[in-house]
């Protein structure tokens, strides 16, 4: 059927509430990449298989990752008017237990994490019930208690499979409203109101380049979504992808009938094959819908989007080498401007924006700016998804407002280093990034914050070093991994990185000399500025800042005599 | 790969934008590696000079022009997996798989003799919360230590 009315629209919406809150025992097992690889999957198989041979009144239902990586595998048990309940670390010999206490309104105790009464969606409410109040509930949780999930408001807790679960907690009734009741340019000014910036690491004022797009000459115009994610340490995207599809794709209608463009674009990595398979779902089952095609809620609108992937580039997450990979090219950036506002994919007019950018939008019109912009702070508008992983405690997904203490991050959420160890430093913006030492750890995550201490928010990889980890060692992995990733196309990028490299490797086989430090400065800085793209721009930050906070770690490392 | 397979996947792919990357994407992951005749069907096909769809499969490190063994070993060398002993990983591997370690044509892909298996490595594939991790066969493992390499090995009928 093709939704066209708001009637259509909140009949899907009624039949998905029903799919969330059947009435009946529903069983969700958490299947994002993470999940699966933990045996996720396998306890989907075991339970469907339990539930079929002995005829269960059960609705069993995929679900994607709640984020805390740490306690997968994760299945949620709803017992009709009871407490939704998170059990954690679920092996295969628990299934036949969770299956008979749930039947009979219990769960395996010694299994729970927490529970959750209701749940705000912010585009919808769930109540589920106040009972098993000798849980935990969810906010008293250290790791979900400092929290604030809006991009991740429906990951782990909705199909992702199935777009009438999306619009039953109110998913696609943003882009009902802005396409039936909103001018273009009225969505671009609340975007520009909300002080969205974009998610892919530089902070571009999101709603400005939107205008800037529309503004461009030109009939045939492209919107991208930078799905490449290419920063080791970095997996919030995929996880936004696999979790919840249809957030991203109803961003993506919402700006372009905003920049009035027909084509839209998902620039994906190859190596998430299971974010690309959920995509794919999605994309049929909202063009089944009329949510995507021709003629969008009977508007005279139409607008699709096709999936291109990558190939394993890291340099094809910069702008212009992205646009020359969807057109078939190497992925080598060239001069800007023109930027891609003005010629992008093809040459056309291409607005390019990070998939959280994309999945920000549906709450901002549903909510508005001013809700928006009263989250996080100034100039920093939002929250931000960041990985944080390494030698810390709690490894997971975390959603935190803009201008957030990396402290609280890393000690509230994350609990501080992993086996009891001290926490040296943190790692943010992968290669493009910089080591922060934990003297620093009171740094609000913002953008311009990170900037003044070396290095950038980039697309939100937080990976942390305990008291193990030796610095050089990591601004060298980072040297070769640039090095390995650059595109060869201009010569401090190129030979520049790779001298670096040399001289890391002297200095880490004890055969460096004072002369090398200085000269790996003095390279570094020439390479940042010189080089042709972001990528050459800043792959030394790694170097700079290990230089600057650790430089004990590389004098150490350099014999007295030489 | 025959021509009516190559066929199918070309036709998933009408649209200009994304075309080349698609079809080699799906060559790779069916074939595990993009033979060179393939390579030169599709240059025939999509009317692409050979040369440049070689610059491709070149220059994204998914592509491989080598045929790999039985079974492919992916280890990945992210961050959160370096700094949690990847190389340690890695080597282990080399060790039990008596393979030398050395890198060519700027790629890493090494295959046993006996060819089962072949062992490569990534940049990340997004699994951090697990690190280290690697692939086999597309199949991921968290958590690996090199205690427990022989016991994956084995999974896929490695002998002691």
């Amino acid at each position: 059927m093709r939704i066209q009315t708001s009637e259509d629209l909140d009949s899907i919406r009624k039949k998905g509430l029903q799919k969330i809150q059947p009435g009946r025992l529903r069983i969700g097992v958490g299947t994002s990449s993470c999940g699966i690889a933990v045996g996720g999957m396998a306890l989907y198989n075991l339970l469907d298989e339990i539930i079929q041979t002995k005829n269960l009144d059960i609705s069993l239902v995929k679900t994607g990752c709640i984020g805390f990586c740490k306690e997968e595998p994760i299945v949620s048990v709803s017992i009709p008017g009871k407490a939704l309940v998170l059990l954690r670390k679920v092996k295969p010999d628990d299934v036949e237990r969770i299956i008979s206490l749930a039947l009979h309104g219990d769960v395996p105790s010694d299994r729970v994490l927490c529970t959750i009464s209701d749940w705000d969606h912010i585009t919808g409410n769930l109540v589920y019930g106040n009972e098993f109040d000798t849980f935990p509930e969810y906010g008293e949780i250290p790791f979900f208690a400092h929290q604030k999930k809006v991009i991740l408001r429906d990951s782990g807790l909705i199909n992702p499979e199935d777009i009438d679960e999306y619009i039953g907690i109110g998913g696609y009734f943003a882009a009902y409203k802005a396409l039936t009741s909103m001018k273009p340019d009225a969505i671009i000014d609340e975007v520009k109101r909300s002080g969205l910036r974009g998610r892919g690491g530089a902070g571009f004022p999101a709603g400005l380049k939107w205008e800037i797009t529309k503004k461009a000459p030109g009939e045939e115009k492209f919107i991208v979504c930078n799905a490449d994610e290419g920063d080791p340490g970095a997996y919030m995207n995929r996880n936004e992808m696999e979790s919840d599809p249809h957030m991203l794709l109803e961003g993506m209608l919402i700006g372009a009938y905003a920049m009035g463009v027909s084509e839209g674009l998902i620039y994906i990595r190859a190596e998430y094959p299971l974010a690309i398979e959920r995509l794919m779902l999605a994309l049929d089952q909202a063009r089944t819908y009329g949510l995507l095609g021709k003629n969008i809620f009977n508007t005279g609108f139409d607008f699709d989007i096709r999936i291109a992937t990558g190939a394993g580039a890291f340099v094809c997450g910069e702008s212009t080498a992205l646009a020359a990979s969807i057109e078939g090219k190497t992925g080598r950036p060239r001069l800007r401007p023109p930027r891609l506002t003005e010629k992008g994919v093809f040459g056309k007019p291409t607005d390019l924006n990070n998939v959280e950018t994309w999945c920000n939008v549906p709450v901002i019109i549903a909510k508005g700016a001013l809700w928006y912009s009263s989250i996080g702070a100034k100039g920093n508008t939002g929250t931000k998804v960041f990985s944080l992983v390494g030698k810390v405690d709690n490894i997971g997904m975390v959603e935190v407002p803009l201008g957030t203490s990396l402290h609280s991050i890393i000690y509230d959420i994350g609990n501080g280093g992993a086996l009891g160890k001290e926490v040296k430093a943190v790692q943010t913006g992968g290669p493009s990034g910089g080591c922060i030492p934990v003297r620093l750890f009171d740094t609000p995550v913002d953008f311009e914050s990170l900037n003044q201490v070396g290095t950038m928010m980039g697309s939100g990889g937080l990976v942390v070093m305990d008291e193990d980890t030796n610095m050089v060692d990591i601004a060298r992995y980072f040297i070769n991994f640039a090095s390995g990733e650059s595109c060869g196309k201009c010569v401090p990028c190129r030979e520049g990185l790779k001298h670096m490299l040399l001289i890391l490797n002297r200095i880490v086989a004890g055969k460096g000399t004072r002369q090398d430090i200085g000269l790996l400065r003095e390279l570094a800085e020439t390479v940042q500025k010189t080089s042709l793209c972001g990528l050459g721009q800043t792959a030394p930050n790694p170097v700079l800042t290990t230089m600057q906070y650790f430089k004990e770690e590389y004098d150490d490392l350099i014999s007295p005599e030489a | 790969m025959d021509e009516k397979r190559l066929d199918e996947i070309i036709e998933k792919y009408p649209y200009p934008a994304g075309r080349t990357l698609g079809v080699l994407r799906e060559i790779q992951i069916q074939e595990r590696h993009i033979p060179m005749d393939t390579l030169k069907l599709v240059s025939e096909k999509l009317d692409l000079p050979l040369s440049e769809l070689f610059a491709l499969v070149t220059f994204y490190s998914f592509f491989s022009l080598k045929p790999v063994g039985e079974h492919l070993i992916t280890v990945c060398m992210g961050t959160p997996c370096h700094v949690k002993g990847a190389e340690k990983i890695l080597e282990t591997l080399e060790e039990h798989l008596g393979l030398s370690g050395e890198v060519q044509d700027g790629k890493y892909l090494q295959t046993t003799p006996d060819n089962k298996f072949t062992v490569e490595i990534a940049r990340c594939f997004g699994a951090c919360s697990m690190a280290p991790v690697l692939h086999v066969d597309g199949e991921l493992h968290g958590y690996v230590t090199p205690e427990r390499i022989p016991e994956i090995l084995e999974m896929y009928g490695w002998k002691r």
